[in-house]
């Protein structure tokens, strides 16, 4: 046994229980996936491998045994000379963790220097040693170059050879790939499983994607509210799980991986259109359906920032009361084109014409009327910086029914507690500060403003990225039912496929600020026709096991 | 949640309380009228005189009274005049950006460029020195100050998409900066006008001390120190008198406003928690 962790306790300082009771055993080699939404205590049962807690935090109880030695017995010294050295941490984000002062190669070989290992000659070979091991191009010369230099996967790759760099026996994996594109996640964990084998290492890896965890991970812990609710391999959680909750996280996830899980992928609910569509790739492709009466046109639509097209000549039309999904990676201009439609962004060139009249809408909103302004609403990825702190879910959700239609007193009261039902949100709630609500109420108060204004057409950006699953589940299930009450139609940006097909319509498909792929959703995902989207659909992580290697056989990243 | 004060805030606000009331009921209360001779130069406290005399004779504790309704009068007053002013200026600069920033800001940085003491120096050498030119001078000059504290705040709040939420509904400058820049800036803003009325009493105190500020008889803090600033030789406690009263009230209201900033910098909920 490298690690084992025994009743684990977890505290903040006002006394809330992060962690309770958590044990954990790891053998050389072996990779543990920790599971579950956030609030669950992965992140913190993973800092307290490393005897940390976050500031305001504290371990109040339990042993963690490195091999043999219980790290809270040791002294501050002695828990800085196992930091790092015996236990090393991978974080979310290597773009926060890095110093952008610094290059990589003073970084990655800091560690086994400051710790007395290795000289600093030692430290550099070791560094491009584990930048070859890596794939990193140029491994000779890779170090020399400074964080803002290198790409998001890159950069990821770089940590992980921080990580490794004084050979520790555990590695503490954050959510290594949460915050790449599909496509580089895959190449990132194919090169954090060849790490743990090159090296023997054994990891913690935490992730609250199942279909992730499945690919790199041993045996998987389900974790909610800081307790374990099961634990297994990770084909027995995939398949047979045991409890209530992981079986909920195992048919979400289902629900979402689209054409190659056979279950559970219901075709969509006929919209208010009349037009139902089948989201199932298997499903018949439902080629040309009835469209309503055109909402808004994009016309040749250009975004130039300098030099460069971050959106070149988009074409394409929003019918009323349907769903049109924007699909593209980090970089394929899909945000820049829903901020040139709302007009935060000025255009290029083309054009943008609004309703059954056509009328062109201005190019900045500072020259369209209210009423144009009224008719395309904004819901945002992050609603904590979407929502001012300070205004009431009261004073929020009245200010554009208010601003638009005039409601005052008792009307706007009304009007008010109208909306918190629509979204499904409590009545009570209607005094709180957006401090005070979870995630998934946040994001429900801003479906109910952009609703306050009775809108024709919703723009949705990354609308579920930055919740739990479950929690996204649930925001995409409520504007589906928004859509059917009120004939609402969605601009639907975004990243992640599998709610694509669940809730759209028609689909377009961005890469490089270009459309490479416009239609019907089923046909676009259906018969992708386009090598790259044939690609991204092929790197949406699958719930089986073994998936990951499949694809890198497939793909020859494997020797 | 009703916390109570702490202690630091709690004396904070007595010796504010108690200078304020002192200098409002001054007229009542005094022992003696403003400008009375009621003895020697520099007699030492006493019976008749709590504090003693002053350099012509008059009673410290009745001057130092009538001294703090100019120096704390005023710097209330034009403290107000520079927070309204360079907080209004700075968040228009902010939230409209461009030319309008543009213009404001070099304006501004022209004013910063010089010392703020030779500034008014000049105003008041040229205009003469009253109570309504002192404000005003006073007033524009630390108004440079606290523009740039909210333009930078007020920056980084309009950057959010809160506030991208209401530009894109239709509203005007005076809802955005109002209602959703200004709640937001607040504990900043409050800690600079803290600031601010400290600054300002020393500069009028520094005005006096010069000989610019309130003019003979009137008393002011800042001129009784330079009145009695020669009894220092004599080993006398004078001079101090006045110049404590200034620490004091500087004092004190620093800490009311460490009170003020950890209410409104207290998490609004459970989410800092975590």
């Amino acid at each position: 046994m490298v690690l084992r962790v025994e009743a684990l306790r977890v505290e903040t300082r006002s006394g809330a229980v992060l962690v309770d009771g958590v044990d954990l055993e790891l053998a050389r080699g072996e990779v543990l996936g920790l599971i579950g939404e956030s609030g669950a205590g992965k992140s913190t049962i993973g800092l307290a491998a490393l005897t940390f807690a976050r500031p305001g935090c504290c371990i109040t109880g339990g042993r963690i045994v490195l091999k043999g030695t219980d790290l809270r017995m040791l002294d501050a010294d002695g828990r800085s000379r196992a930091r790092g050295v015996r236990v090393a941490y991978v974080a979310q984000s290597a773009a926060a963790a890095f110093n952008p002062a610094m290059t990589l190669l003073d970084q990655v070989g800091e560690g086994p220097v400051r710790h007395g290992l290795m000289s600093r000659a030692q430290a550099r070979q070791r560094a491009i040693e584990a930048f070859r091991a890596l794939d990193l191009p140029d491994a000779e010369h890779f170090g020399a170059r400074y964080p803002h230099q290198v790409s998001g996967g890159q950069l990821q790759r770089a940590m992980a050879a921080m990580a490794i760099s004084c050979s520790p026996d555990v590695l503490v994996l954050d959510e290594p790939t949460t915050a790449l594109d599909v496509t580089t996640q895959i190449e990132m964990l194919a090169h954090l499983k060849k790490l743990i084998l090159l090296y023997g290492t054994a990891a913690l890896y935490i992730s609250h994607d199942l279909a992730v965890v499945a690919q790199i991970a041993d045996r998987i812990m389900v974790l909610r509210h800081g307790k374990t609710l099961e634990v297994g391999t990770a084909t027995q959680i995939l398949t047979a799980p045991r409890t209530e909750y992981a079986r909920a996280l195992v048919a979400e996830r289902k629900a979402a991986g689209g054409s190659s899980t056979e279950s559970s992928n219901k075709p969509n609910p006929d919209s208010a259109s009349g037009a139902g569509v089948q989201s199932d790739a298997g499903s018949e492709p439902a080629s040309e359906r009835e469209r309503g009466e055109p909402l808004l046109a994009i016309e040749d639509l250009t975004v130039r920032f300098g030099d460069r097209d971050v959106v070149k000549a988009a074409r394409f039309t929003v019918s009323k009361g349907e769903t049109v999904a924007v699909v593209g990676e980090s970089g394929s201009g899909k945000t820049t084109l829903a901020l040139a439609i709302c007009g935060q962004v000025a255009p290029h060139s083309g054009t943008l014409r609004l309703g059954a009249t056509r009328t062109p809408l201005a190019a900045r909103y500072s020259g369209r009327s209210r009423e144009e302004l009224r008719r395309i609403q904004l819901v945002f990825q992050l609603p904590d910086v979407a929502l001012n702190p300070r205004h009431t879910v009261e004073a929020i959700i009245g200010r554009p029914a208010t601003f638009y239609f005039g409601l005052r007193g008792a009307a706007l009261q009304a009007r008010v507690a109208e909306l918190l039902a629509a979204v499904g949100l409590d009545a009570s709630l209607a005094g709180r500060l957006p401090g005070q609500l979870s995630g998934g109420q946040k994001q429900r108060v801003c479906i109910a403003r952009a609703l306050a204004a009775k809108p024709d057409l919703i723009i949705c950006d990354e609308v579920t990225s930055a919740l739990d699953p479950l929690v996204a589940e649930e925001i995409l299930k409520l504007l589906r039912r928004l859509q059917e009450e009120l004939g609402l139609a969605y601009l639907f940006i975004t990243h992640d496929l599998g709610s694509v097909r669940r809730i759209s319509h028609r689909a377009v498909v961005m890469l490089q600020g270009e459309i490479v792929a416009e239609g019907p959703a089923a046909e676009v995902f259906g018969q992708p026709s386009h090598p790259y989207l044939i690609k991204l659909l092929a790197s949406v992580p699958e719930l089986r096991v073994g998936w990951l290697d499949e694809i890198l056989k497939e793909r020859g990243l494997i020797k | 949640m009703r916390v109570r004060p702490p202690a630091s805030a709690l004396i904070g606000a007595a010796i504010v309380i108690v200078m304020v009331a002192a200098i409002i009921l001054a007229p009542w209360i005094a022992p003696y009228a403003e400008s009375q001779f009621i003895g020697g130069v520099w007699d030492p406290p006493g019976a008749t005189s709590w504090l003693g005399t002053d350099n012509l004779g008059r009673d410290m504790l009745t001057r130092l009274m009538y001294g703090g309704r100019n120096t704390v009068g005023i710097a209330a007053v034009t403290t107000t005049i520079a927070v309204i002013l360079g907080t209004a200026l700075g968040f228009v600069a902010a939230t409209v950006g461009g030319w309008v920033d543009n213009i404001l800001s070099r304006c501004i940085d022209i004013l910063l460029s010089i010392p703020v003491l030779i500034s008014a120096l000049m105003v008041l050498s040229v205009l003469g020195s009253s109570v309504a030119v002192l404000i005003g001078t006073i007033g524009i000059l630390e108004a440079t100050r606290v523009y740039l504290v909210a333009r930078a705040v007020a920056r980084g709040i309009a950057l959010q998409e809160f506030v991208a939420v209401a530009r894109l509904r239709g509203e005007g400058l005076a809802w955005i900066v109002g209602r959703e820049i200004l709640p937001n800036a607040l504990p900043p803003l409050i800690a600079e006008a803290g600031l601010r009325f400290c600054f300002v009493v020393l500069f009028i105190a520094s005005l006096g001390f010069l000989g610019l500020g309130i003019q003979p008889p009137a008393a002011d803090w800042g001129s009784m120190v330079r009145e009695n600033a020669q009894a220092i030789n004599f080993a006398l406690l004078a001079p101090l008198y006045p110049a404590a009263a200034i620490a004091a009230l500087t004092i004190g209201v620093n800490l009311i406003v460490d009170w003020l900033l950890s209410i409104y910098a207290r998490p609004s909920g459970h989410a800092l928690e975590l």
